[in-house]
């Protein structure tokens, strides 16, 4: 290096020397109102996505959940009413952001035709199979009953019970049966639906084909539009990319 | 080779042998439309219904057939050094040409070879198709001879794959693999091609598969939106353009320009939304973020309201985000919902095309905000904080220097890529960009080895577009250019006029700088002195090759080598100890950028 070198650096005032703002944004880019902090603390939310039933979907959708780390608890998949559509069930853990960015980030998924996290009020179920030690048959069943699970299998070392219920109810079972043993625990997770009349996943309707039936026998007024319902279908489908739009 | 290994291998050949379809050609030749073809001819006409004139490969098994079918059509097929080399021109001419590129590939290790330039198309959302061979379906799943999960593999960092198992549908599934890379956010696109369907005969008439129907994405945002935002833009008294890579890929420069010059507002790029806005402007703040300049920083830390279109708030952008534009009221315009409030929080969100939302915004805003010293504030810090380097009388050689005398040198359309490292951010920084599509780097993936072949899909989409007068300059360092250079080999068959700028400081420099910093100067594999002589190497390929040590030969030795109609590589021995400054130092402030080592 020849020693005609001159110092390197650029001119200008150092970083101390320059004015900077005092406020401040919370992790989530929130500015912060410098009275109020406003920061998110996480909370449950049921995120129910419309999928389309194709292999690899559930791959596509677990994928994203582990690779944006997002908190899940749980997650169910089966066949809705429609042809070709599957529902996925996901309990998820999340600051408000992180509940929005999941909803974003499956939405962008092509198997994804619709997902929104429920809505108001959700009914929501998990089944568990328990297998307790068999030395005491008649206090197993007795708790088996306080619980309406069923016994599904009892042999002279280990009985096996089915429970539905939510999840606080599930855990207590679960507690009760302790104190017997439990040798194996196989639990499915939360599936849920939106309660009433509004769909689970935005835009969600039923096949054309699943009409109800009211007293009379005659199809339930709400339902018997097909058309609609075969409409709305497409227009989810047909806006493809744009299917963010359905929230 | 293992017993089995062999054993797997002819397998396959016995497969091949069995199931290969009659040739088509050989009966049909006389025929003026087959009755039907063969899957690979299918995925041919669909490349040719989605009008590309160009794709990138190598050769192999699994891809054969496509290849074979490729050789009966007038798109031109370049042969690649090596995939990566592939996916980044196919990456780069899609830069340029404003449509996806085309890359292909074997299975196996063909396929992952191409994913370091599927993720970059990935990270700075580039429109991207990617053809893959694949073992024949019956084994796939078994470990057969060069079989990856390529769809698995490549799941994270395409827009969606697709694994076609009926030749039948290959037309329409690679004609929707070109829409779906372009429809929206871009991005890339793969299609992994079973031997046994692209060898099957189909019903698809040779020139009738399904043809991509491409919308032209013109959303808009929300009139609500718009309108609170105008209202924000108008009252705001430090308003800021950020102009991001999204805004080049909307094709809506023009638009971005003329609204901040309507309104006087300041603006900002990011780095892949260089060209966006023309940095010769008075407006022009240059790009901001961790060696962005002091004036693009100071604007952002103290802006009251950031209209940043197209960007997804990188943290090379933003560097902390408490401390990210901490006053500024964020107007968020993107295409692509997921991004909104992702990183930063969007006070004003507005979804849809870039184009389409700032006329909307510029339709809106009724009266320019009052920015008048906001505007003198931001002049001042131009003249506080140049952007200027320390040059001696003689040696050595400032990196710095070079980028500037090639920028004279050439027009303000020319093209330039480069690799990763320093030599990248001389080169953002140095080279005054005017015009969009003319800065094409590895943005989000910080791909060493990006530049030579990106150079390479430039200029062939420059040939493409009849533009043979413009420009492609590469700038490259000497560790980033050792990653890809045997692409070299095929800029000289195809005789491609790219001038290579190797800014040798025989050190992987940014590492180096980064370990002076923060590592107590400990060089632990970052000095690379044997690097070998790029001159002599560039002619050992059939390039020419120069050398330059001295101030006085940077010129005229950039005028001979753009000159040469051919590829040409110069190795500037660059001074080893020069950083990179501003710097924000990783996740502190933009507005405590350091001008000097002593600052971090
Ligand atoms: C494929 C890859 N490997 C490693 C890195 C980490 N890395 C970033 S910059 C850099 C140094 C590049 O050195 P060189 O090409 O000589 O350029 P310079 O910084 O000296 O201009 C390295 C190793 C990277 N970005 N990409």
């Amino acid at each position: 290096m020849s020693d005609d070198r001159i110092d390197a650096g650029l001119p200008g005032r150092a970083p101390s020397e320059r004015p900077q703002p005092e406020s401040r944004r919370t992790t989530d880019g929130v500015r912060i109102d410098p009275v109020v902090e406003a920061g998110h603390v996480p909370r449950r939310a049921v995120v129910s996505a419309l999928v389309d039933h194709e292999p690899g979907v559930l791959a596509q959708v677990s994928g994203l959940i582990s690779r944006r780390q997002f908190n899940i608890e749980s997650l169910t998949v089966g066949p809705t009413t429609v042809d070709g559509h599957a529902r996925i069930t996901t309990v998820v853990e999340e600051t408000d952001p992180g509940i929005e960015q999941l909803k974003k980030q499956l939405r962008k998924l092509s198997a994804v035709i619709s997902a929104g996290e429920i809505a108001g009020e959700t009914v929501s179920r998990e089944l568990v199979l328990v297998k307790v030690r068999g030395d005491d048959p008649h206090q197993v069943h007795a708790i088996t009953r306080m619980y309406d699970g069923e016994t599904l299998d009892a042999g002279p070392r280990t009985i096996t019970v089915e429970l539905t219920g939510d999840e606080s109810r599930i855990d207590a079972a679960i507690d009760a049966y302790r104190r017997f043993g439990i040798v194996e625990i196989a639990r499915t997770g939360q599936t849920a639906l939106a309660r009433g009349d509004v769909p689970t996943t935005p835009g969600e309707e039923p096949a054309p084909d699943c009409q109800v039936a009211n007293r009379e026998g005659e199809p339930d007024a709400a339902n018997t539009d097909t058309s609609r319902a075969g409409t709305a279908e497409r227009s989810i489908r047909a806006d493809g990319r744009g299917r963010d739009t359905t929230e | 080779m293992s017993d089995s290994a062999t054993t797997q291998r002819e397998r396959t050949e016995s497969n091949e042998q069995t199931d290969r379809t009659p040739d088509p050609r050989a009966d049909d030749a006389r025929t003026e439309t087959p009755p039907g073809s063969t899957g690979a001819q299918s995925v041919v006409r669909a490349l040719e219904a989605a009008n590309v004139t160009v794709a990138f490969g190598v050769q192999g098994g699994a891809i054969m057939p496509v290849y074979d079918a490729l050789a009966e059509s007038s798109i031109r097929h370049v042969t690649m050094a090596h995939e990566q080399g592939a996916a980044h021109a196919a990456d780069a001419y899609g830069v340029v040409a404003g449509e996806p590129g085309v890359c292909l590939a074997t299975s196996g290790p063909g396929a992952t070879n191409l994913v370091t330039g599927i993720a970059d198309a990935s990270m700075d959302s580039d429109a991207l198709v990617a053809l893959t061979g694949q073992v024949p379906t019956s084994f796939v799943g078994n470990d057969a001879f060069q079989e990856t999960d390529t769809v698995g593999i490549t799941r994270p960092i395409t827009k969606h794959n697709y694994f076609v198992d009926a030749a039948t549908d290959i037309g329409a599934v690679v004609g929707d693999a070109f829409e779906r890379s372009q429809v929206g956010r871009a991005g890339p696109t793969l299609v992994d091609l079973p031997k046994d369907v692209t060898q099957a005969e189909t019903d698809v008439t040779a020139d009738r598969p399904t043809p991509p129907a491409v919308e032209a994405p013109d959303r808009r945002a929300e009139p609500t939106a718009v309108e609170a935002a105008a209202r924000a833009i108008e009252a705001a008294e430090r308003p800021l353009c950020l102009f991001g890579g999204g805004v080049v890929a909307a094709g809506a420069s023009d638009v971005a320009t003329r609204f901040a010059r309507t309104f006087g507002i300041p603006a900002t790029t990011t780095m892949p939304g260089l060209g966006s806005f023309p940095e010769d402007d008075s407006l022009s703040l240059s790009f901001a973020g961790m060696h962005g300049t002091g004036y693009a920083n100071m604007a952002i830390t103290h802006t009251d309201c950031l209209i940043a279109v197209g960007t997804r708030f990188d943290d090379r952008l933003t560097g902390g985000i408490d401390s990210f534009a901490p006053n500024a009221a964020v107007i968020h315009v993107d295409i692509d919902p997921a991004e909104i409030s992702k990183n930063v929080h969007a006070d004003y969100p507005l979804i849809g095309d870039a184009s389409a939302v700032l006329e909307q915004l510029r339709a809106a805003v009724e009266t320019a905000p009052p920015a008048e010293s906001w505007r003198e504030q931001c002049a001042e810090w131009k003249e506080t904080y140049p952007l200027t380097y320390a040059m001696c009388r003689e040696e050595p050689l400032k990196p710095q220097f070079v980028v500037e005398a090639v920028d004279e040198a050439t027009g303000d359309d020319a093209i330039v890529t480069t690799g990763v490292g320093q030599h990248q951010m001389w080169a953002a920084q140095f080279w005054t960009f005017t015009e969009p599509r003319t800065w094409v780097s590895s943005h989000g993936l910080g791909a060493m080895g990006y530049g030579l072949p990106a150079a390479i899909g430039a200029r062939l989409a420059l040939d493409e577009a009849g533009e043979p007068d413009r420009d492609v300059v590469c700038f490259e360092g000497d560790g980033s250019l050792l990653m890809t250079i045997q692409a070299l080999s095929v800029a000289v068959r195809e005789n491609l006029d790219v001038t290579v700028a190797v800014l040798n400081n025989e050190h992987i420099g940014m590492v180096r700088q980064w370990q002076d910093a923060f590592y107590e100067g400990t060089r632990m594999a970052s000095e690379y002195d044997w690097v070998p002589a790029f001159d002599t190497l560039a002619e050992a390929f059939g390039a020419r090759g120069f050398r330059v040590d001295d101030r006085d030969d940077v010129a005229p030795t950039i005028e001979e080598a753009l000159g040469h109609d051919g590829p040409s590589v110069i190795d500037f021995h660059v001074d080893p100890e020069e950083n990179v400054f501003p710097m924000v130092p990783s996740g502190g402030s933009n507005g405590a950028f350091a001008l000097s080592e002593d600052h971090l």
